[in-house]
């Protein structure tokens, strides 16, 4: 299967790990990526002080990889979440799609979108377009005794309207995902609730007070990791880990993981390929006990 | 007897017609039903850890026409955006939505967070909100493809819509 990867603003610079352990995964998976170097910011950013602007950002990429005729598989919750939200949009508003389609032109003749882009965050298109038998096909080391928390995040589920096919109160995929692995995914407190990263930029303190709930939670059941989808998600638990550790005055050190690294484990590629020397929070004792058991 | 008069509400300033400005956006009429039951703002995760945010005490500003009031604080800015009170709100009202709306109309009366000024900053330099350029040879070295920043698109887009106008007129008297 052939798809474009919209790689954002955050991923390839600041997850570089995600970005890695996913092309690692999708050649074990048979997964051609046409990568497209004009893709912008997905826009998102933009809807908080001018929509029509962020529409017309999220237009210009929509467009673009409707030209090359793929689906748009994405690594972050946000630019997936916000890339369908407008592609749902401008499908049902002629009158917008035109408003949006006439800025689209000024930027260049040749651009204009018709409604025709797949968007799809990485997970659901590994669970729902890939299939659950053709990636269990490729397991060959189970991550048997690793026990993890699982932290799916705001936009991979909501809001309700968009129509995913998890419930967002009590969502399924990544949990499915996970146990394909062999890892076991373990239920905690607040397991729904957002990681603050949305307010980062605006009220530091709030924002880590946020995360701060989750690591307080997840390291009171005791995991061997927290494994996420999204990369700002990411920047809250791992890249804010230390910060958080001296407001609550204790230590955490729980690593974060991507689900493609996670994956990329049981596939039996090599840690380094899955980009594991980039993670903040080293993951040695997981790694070890995966790597012990054969 | 209320004794600090710079916190009452004299009902002349109220802006009445608030309500029925944001209830005339798309999927947004649910506002009116809102019964202040207060779910948006237990469920709120930005509320579990800063009492100055309170998602129904919001909603009811702007049922009541404080348009002002809402401008000039905090308020709107520290919603994460991540749709809980808007999925779980019993009368449909879709309140993350409606925080985008009221960001949108300050902006336009001139009220912005310094952060979307440093965003917008970044966006039309680069196209993303980060220089991808310098990255480009520790991509290589990690088999990652080269990207390119282009901020044309952006560039264009912005000024076709007046947001660069906007972010550059919203004065930092009033910039939050």
């Amino acid at each position: 299967m052939k798809i474009t990867l919209f790689p954002g603003c955050t991923v390839p610079v600041r997850a570089t790990n995600y970005e890695m352990s996913f092309r690692e995964v999708a050649g074990v998976l048979g997964i051609e990526i046409a990568d497209i170097e004009s893709f912008g910011c997905c826009g998102y950013p933009m809807m908080a002080v001018s929509e029509l602007s962020a529409l017309s950002m999220a237009a210009y990429n929509l467009q673009m990889a409707e030209k090359a005729n793929l689906p748009l598989v994405t690594l972050c919750s946000a630019c997936s979440g916000f890339l369908k939200e407008v592609a749902f949009k401008l499908e049902s508003d002629d009158k917008l799609r035109g408003e949006i389609n006439k800025i689209l032109l000024q930027i260049n003749p040749s651009y204009s979108y018709n409604c025709s882009t797949l968007v799809k965050h990485v997970a659901r298109f590994l669970v729902e377009d890939i299939g659950v038998e053709e990636i269990t096909k490729k397991i060959v080391r189970p991550l048997k005794d690793i026990k993890v928390a699982i932290h799916y995040g705001c936009h991979f589920v909501r809001p309700r309207k968009l129509g995913y096919s998890d419930d967002p109160e009590n969502p399924e995929s990544l949990d499915r995902l996970v146990h394909l692995t062999g890892a076991t995914p373990v239920p905690y407190e607040g397991l729904m609730d957002c990681c603050g990263g949305g307010i980062l930029g605006i009220k530091e303190d709030s924002a880590l007070l946020i995360a701060k709930r989750k690591l307080d939670s997840i390291s009171a059941i005791g995991v061997d990791a927290i494994v996420l989808i999204c990369p700002f998600c990411s920047v809250m638990f791992e890249g804010n880990q230390k910060k958080i550790e001296k407001i609550a005055g204790k230590t955490y050190e729980i690593p974060v993981l991507y689900y493609t690294q996670l994956l990329g484990l049981a596939f039996g590629l090599d840690a380094e390929r899955l980009g594991f020397s980039m993670n903040r929070i080293k993951a040695k004792t997981i790694l070890d006990k995966i790597l012990s058991g054969f | 007897m209320i004794q600090d008069n710079e916190k009452t509400v004299d009902s002349k300033d109220l802006y009445i017609k608030f309500v029925d400005e944001i209830a005339e956006f798309e999927g947004e009429e649910y506002i009116r039903k809102c019964f202040a039951c207060g779910t948006c703002t237990a469920t709120c995760p930005v509320r579990a850890v800063d009492s100055s945010f309170d998602p129904r005490k919001i909603i009811r500003m702007v049922v009541l026409g404080m348009k002002r009031e809402i401008f000039e604080s905090d308020f709107v800015w520290l919603c994460a955006g991540c749709h809980a009170c808007s999925d779980r709100c019993p009368q449909g009202v879709k309140v993350s939505d409606i925080m985008v709306i009221l960001r949108n109309l300050a902006l336009k009366e001139g009220f912005v967070h310094r952060s979307y000024k440093l965003q917008v900053a970044e966006l039309l330099k680069y196209g993303r909100l980060y220089e991808v350029g310098p990255y480009n040879k520790k991509r290589a070295k990690i088999n990652l493809p080269p990207l390119k920043d282009d901020p044309l698109p952006v560039m264009k887009i912005m000024e076709l819509t007046g947001l660069s106008k906007f972010i550059c007129d919203a004065d930092s008297g009033k910039e939050k």
